[in-house]
């Protein structure tokens, strides 16, 4: 309650624009800023400012409550709204925490990846991306979702085939990620217009009013829910729709890769669940049938299907791209079974994912940098090498594994707990299964560090020979956040789960 | 691009002279009836996009009729990146202007001492700003197409 008192009251009441404003405004300006180094320094500064904003946002709506903001003084369901509720604000908090901490990390790795001319709007439409991204969060108009969707995917295409000066597949896997991006988009976008001319409204608020009152609504409504599911599933790699994720995350700028894994299908997963949980209702029999069949049914068939193609993965970022698809399932799952405990664990462990990913891509980034390892046979000796990246990278790879006092066990165990609750024993069997192939995945990469000898070059042992220091800081950050969510640090693990808990309750229409 | 014939207009060996001469005449007035459904906008059927494009469009017609080098000439590749920014910064300058005036971000009631006024000035503006971007951005993809480098060799990957 006293670090609330310490925000500005104007930025708590208007903070939920200023976070899509001040980095969309700035992005225009760095793209004509003439020096890289004034670019950094904006985004960086741009980013931490976003972050308190969101902090300040976090805190107000727990004291508070959810607070709706009207854009240009025009009230809902006129105009466009911003809703910054239970659902929202840990969101809103993740990603923007995630982009401070990988513009710190892209000093240096933007340097080694990215052409110097192509820097500063490098930087520019990182900027952009991250507004998009947070206006699809923040926003309470469904229209204005899909703008702000576009705006982070066009940035986003345009940033994946920069790290064409490292590898030329880049520009093949951004054009992949580009036509299947636009198809979801698309898909979509029509699923809205279905929506629009069932209800007459873009408002969500006023939208599901309108459902619930029409009771689910007919066939239209069926036909945009179908249409904005697959959308979303392609945004959010949902299984077989996720075949533009392994290339974008393995060729783009490291940089790049962190953001995106660690929020773009997060925030594309957080629009699945304000779409299926609080627009349309699972009490609806069309959407509870789809959650209950096809939801779990791909996610199910997602976590094993791509935790067995992770196993046979030769480059490390394929591996974890793989391990990334397989992870939304799990996620998927949480959602599939639409209880209050079930959401509860799919939200966590989509914050929790975020922060597993975001560790072991830095790290990974930081392997490229000093030795430009990107092959798993690479990986003979690193933890002589570079001791305390290899420790970050074992410490997230433990998590993501779900081993206890780690992030990923909490999430984990409270999925497994869930589907018992529910009686789906096979479900938690699943769960068990796919951690042990997480354990051969990311084992045998461990194994190799760890047990092998650091290799010659020019008939000398290499030498040690560390990450920078803004590299090391925002891996170490997100491994120890990930030990002190397991750990429940600092109560960093329960405010986690609570949050959590919170997002279910408002998802389950128990209020805030 | 650089055909001779292109570089002289004048020649009266020109097969394109009716061409030149006509879009010569036509350009100015493509232009002006871009601002005509600029400021007709908040009247009726228009706007900040359709001028934008119809202003692009009198940039590329010069660029068909007298060649992409003589469009670059009128219309500088080193104008697109900074129309772009300026369109963003004078839509979004609108809004931190009504925050600055302690209203909602692009609430334009604020902007004026009467709401309507406000309004009607916070409209053009921010119209105006699309119509920069627009423009330019609708310039930038014709130049872009316009001067493709040669296909990727083999070897290149």
């Amino acid at each position: 309650m006293d670090v609330l008192s310490l925000f500005p009251a104007w930025l708590l009441e208007h903070g939920a624009a200023f976070a899509i404003v001040l980095p969309l405004l700035m992005g225009a300006i760095t793209a004509i800023l003439p020096s890289r180094t004034l670019a950094w320094w904006t985004a960086f500064i741009v980013t931490l400012v976003v972050t308190v904003t969101s902090f300040g946002l976090v805190l107000n709506m727990l004291s508070e409550g959810a607070t709706i903001y009207s854009m240009g003084g025009w009230d809902p369901p006129h105009g466009i709204s911003l809703v910054v509720d239970a659902l929202s604000a840990p969101v809103l908090l993740l990603i923007s925490a995630m982009a401070v901490l990988t513009v710190v990390y892209g000093m240096p790795a933007t340097v080694a990846e990215v052409e110097p001319k192509k820097r500063a709007p490098f930087y520019a439409a990182f900027l952009i991306c991250f507004a998009g991204l947070m206006g699809m969060v923040v926003t309470g108009d469904a229209f204005n979702v899909f703008v702000f969707l576009e705006v982070s995917s066009i940035s986003t295409y345009a940033l994946v085939a920069m790290g064409s000066a490292r590898d030329r597949r880049a520009l093949t896997a951004s054009y992949n990620y580009l036509i299947m991006g636009s198809i979801g988009a698309t898909f979509f976008v029509i699923g809205l217009g279905f929506l629009y001319m069932e209800t007459g409204t873009l408002n969500m608020a006023d939208m599901a009013r309108i459902l619930a009152d029409l009771d689910g609504g007919s066939r239209v409504a069926k036909v945009a829910f179908g249409f904005i599911i697959v959308g979303l599933g392609l945004k959010l790699a949902m299984f077989p729709l996720h075949t533009w994720l392994p290339g974008a995350y393995a060729y783009a700028p490291s940089m790049m890769t962190i953001f995106l894994a660690s929020t773009a299908t997060k925030a594309a997963l957080y629009l699945l669940l304000r779409f299926s949980f609080t627009i349309f209702d699972p009490s609806f029999d069309y959407v509870g049938v789809l959650m209950k069949y096809l939801l779990v049914g791909v996610g199910i068939v997602g976590m094993i299907f791509a935790s067995l193609q992770a196993i046979f993965q030769t480059d490390v970022r394929r591996t974890l791209a793989f391990s990334s698809v397989a992870q939304v399932g799990y996620m998927l799952l949480g959602v599939g079974l639409a209880t209050a405990a079930g959401l509860a664990a799919g939200y966590l462990h989509l914050l929790n994912h975020a922060i597993i990913k975001g560790g072991l891509f830095l790290a990974l980034g930081a392997f490229w940098y000093r030795f430009g390892i990107t092959r798993i046979d690479d990986f003979e000796g690193l933890s002589k090498t570079m001791p305390l990246t290899m420790a970050a990278f074992t410490v997230s790879a433990l998590s993501l594994i779900g081993v206890p006092f780690t992030a990923g066990f909490v999430s984990k165990v409270n999925l497994a707990t869930a589907a018992a609750d529910k009686g789906w024993w096979w479900a938690v069997g699943v769960i068990v299964v796919t951690s042990v192939l997480a354990i051969i995945y990311m084992g045998r990469i461990l194994l190799l560090a760890y047990f092998g000898d650091a290799p010659e070059i020019d008939g000398e042992k290499a030498k040690r020979n560390e990450a920078p220091l803004m590299m090391l800081v925002p891996m170490w950050v997100l491994a120890i956040m990930s030990i002190a969510i397991g750990s429940n640090i600092f109560n960093l693990g329960d405010n986690f789960v609570g949050a959590a808990e919170a997002a279910a309750r408002l998802l389950l229409g128990g209020g805030a | 691009m650089s055909n001779p014939e292109q570089q002289s207009p004048d020649n009266m060996q020109d097969p394109h002279l009716i061409l030149r001469i006509i879009s010569k005449f036509l350009i100015p007035f493509i232009a002006l009836f871009a601002f005509y459904v600029q400021f007709h906008g908040d009247f009726g059927p228009g706007g900040g996009f359709q001028a934008g494009v119809i202003l692009a469009a009198s940039v590329i017609l010069y660029a068909l009729i007298f060649g992409l080098d003589a469009a670059k000439k009128a219309f500088p590749p080193s104008w697109i990146r900074i129309g772009m920014t300026i369109g963003v910064l004078l839509y979004g300058g609108t809004g931190v202007l009504a925050w600055i005036l302690g209203g909602e971000f692009l609430n334009y009631s604020v902007l004026a001492h009467d709401a309507a006024h406000g309004q009607h000035y916070g409209i053009l503006a921010i119209e105006l700003g699309v119509l920069t971007t627009v423009a330019t951005v609708m310039v930038a993809i014709f130049y872009a197409f316009g001067s493709r480098q040669p296909d990727l060799q083999n070897e290149d990957w």
